[in-house]
């Protein structure tokens, strides 16, 4: 089964670790990345830029509008997210555990949705 | 289909004693029918449906071919059968289930596999999947009760006060989620299991205390419920016995045995001070207090073999004057240990106050509520209000009491309070 998990940090506690912090923190990251690669967990993923970068975008009565920043303000910020390949959702919760913000933030895991093919 | 003519060995046993063999095969062992199919056919739906199918067929083809040697290997291979059948059916409309159907009869069964040792894991598997995290609290309840305890959605809506439509969209949406999120249907990882492990007991000692003291309400004991986690933590402790659902069990019988003495006649709440002690079931005690020592002897045990082991200090004194405090005191100080929370402390700070005066347990209480803990637990303020009465200081017992008032949402406690404020008027 494919879940997506999707990592949540406060985005402020992030920006105040220190260089050697965030290093470590990355170098964890690659860590965990290479492990999935090799486990075949791995179908995919990204960091993403912080939430100032973030632009919303909505149609409402035929009209487009952009606004500035997140759809939603939250307490986490969403940074980045990982597609998996999992057995089931034991499975899924182990590799979503091990990684590195699940520590200091959240990490949502949501199964993909399958469209039975005719 | 109709059993050959020719079967000189077929059995023609009366249709009712057949009938009365199928209803007692039902009480004690579709559960674990149950459990069995939902493994072999990956849906609590399905498996409910072939459970039904297979008793039906029980009934109507044992008087004729006899009652089987293993009557549950029967009931698991004829419901599977049927709802491979059923699904094969049902697949003319949709492709999906032709494809489900030719995995699920492709997946070979070893005869052996239906009888008694797969069968244990089989509830294990259950309990522990009823129990999964990923579903709400009040989900992984009403799914266990329905599931592993056979509890319709009716007797567990009326258990816990809700509304039946309410229950039954709690179940349905919890078995939507183990199908779409891929909750599996296994025993958790070695890795997994304390933790998973301390969700089933959590559940079945929230059932046990929804029956033991309902929430809110007119009476104060709601007995079905309890004898229901109890039967629950004796599964447990048959196909699992770890200390820690040992000393679960051990503290539901032994605070169930109390439940004669806990009320009077009226429905009046009755401490444990004042209960009549002859009342006590004895029985239960006795078996309480064996499973408190066996859990206490494999030094694994944790916070429910702790408490349990203060019941039965309780159990033990044949007067509230003979209690060895001092003991429950030394129990409470490891229990505090394993479990620091406030209600622990405050549990604590009683019996200081037992072995030690209510001044030593008045000042414990209070730095509890000077920390900002417990303030809208009403039990703390009986507490304290109980302690202030003892020292003479009237008016803080009636502050106390009243606050206590407010805060308790059950009849009987308040009665009791009440009672207490009139007490404290007198004189």
């Amino acid at each position: 089964m494919k879940y997506l998990c999707l990592i949540y940090d406060d985005e402020k506690k992030m920006g105040a670790m220190s260089k050697n912090e965030m290093d470590a923190f990355m170098g964890e990251y690659f860590s965990f990345t290479d492990g999935i690669r090799k486990s075949g967990h791995y179908l995919g993923g990204e960091a993403l830029q912080p939430i100032q970068t973030a632009t919303t975008v909505r149609i409402r009565n035929g009209k487009l509008s952009s606004t500035d920043g997140p759809f939603a303000e939250t307490k986490e910020q969403l940074g980045g997210f990982y597609l998996i390949e999992a057995r089931d959702l034991n499975d899924a919760i182990q590799v979503a555990a091990r990684i590195p913000s699940a520590r200091t933030g959240s990490v949502e895991v949501r199964p993909i949705m399958v469209f039975d093919q005719q | 289909m109709r059993a050959s003519a020719t079967n000189v060995m077929a059995n023609d046993e009366p249709a009712d004693h057949v009938r009365a063999m199928v209803d007692t095969i039902y009480r004690a062992d579709s559960r674990r029918v149950l459990a069995t199919l939902i493994r072999l056919l990956g849906d609590f739906d399905i498996a409910e449906e072939a459970l039904h199918d297979a008793f039906t067929a029980a009934v109507e083809r044992w008087p004729q071919d006899g009652v089987p040697a293993n009557p549950r290997a029967w009931l698991v291979s004829t419901g599977r059968f049927k709802a491979i059948d059923g699904i094969r059916r049902r697949a003319r409309f949709d492709a999906s289930l032709a494809r489900l159907a030719e995995r699920l009869d492709a997946e070979s069964i070893d005869p052996a596999a239906l009888d008694d040792d797969g069968v244990e894991d089989d509830r294990l598997r259950l309990i522990f999947t009823c129990c999964h995290p990923a579903l709400p609290p009040d989900a992984q309840i009403a799914l266990t009760l329905r599931e592993v305890c056979g509890l319709t959605t009716e007797e567990i809506a009326h258990a816990f006060l809700a509304a039946p439509p309410t229950v039954a969209q709690r179940i349905v949406r919890a078995k939507s989620k183990i199908r779409d999120a891929g909750i599996p249907y296994q025993m958790p990882s070695r890795a997994d299991f304390p933790d998973r492990l301390d969700t089933v007991l959590r559940v079945v000692y929230l059932v046990f205390n929804e029956g033991y003291s309902a929430s809110s309400g007119a009476s104060l004991t709601r007995h079905d419920l309890s004898a229901e986690a109890i039967r629950l933590g004796r599964l447990l402790v048959e196909l699992l016995p770890e200390p820690e659902a040992i000393g679960l069990l051990a503290l539901m019988l032994l605070h169930e045995s109390r439940r004669a003495a806990r009320t009077s006649p009226t429905g009046e709440l009755i401490l444990l001070d004042d209960q009549d002690r002859s009342r006590w079931n004895r029985q239960m005690i006795a078996e309480g207090s064996a499973l408190v020592e066996r859990a206490l002897s494999s030094r694994r045990f944790g916070p429910y073999t702790l408490q349990a082991a203060v019941a039965a200090v309780h159990a033990e004194a044949a007067s509230p004057a003979v209690t060895d405090w001092a003991q429950i005191v030394g129990l409470y100080d490891v229990l505090l240990r394993a479990d620091p929370s406030p209600v622990v402390e405050l549990n604590r700070a009683a019996a200081m106050a037992m072995r030690d005066g209510p001044a030593a347990g008045l000042a414990l209480i209070d730095a509890i509520l000077a920390r900002g803990d417990l303030e809208d637990y009403h039990l703390v303020h009986s507490a304290r209000a109980d302690l202030c009465r003892r020292l003479g200081r009237m008016a803080e017992a009636r502050a106390s009491y009243e606050r206590a008032l407010v805060l308790t949402r059950q009849e009987p406690e308040r009665r009791f309070l009440e009672r207490r404020l009139g007490e404290l008027g007198a004189g």
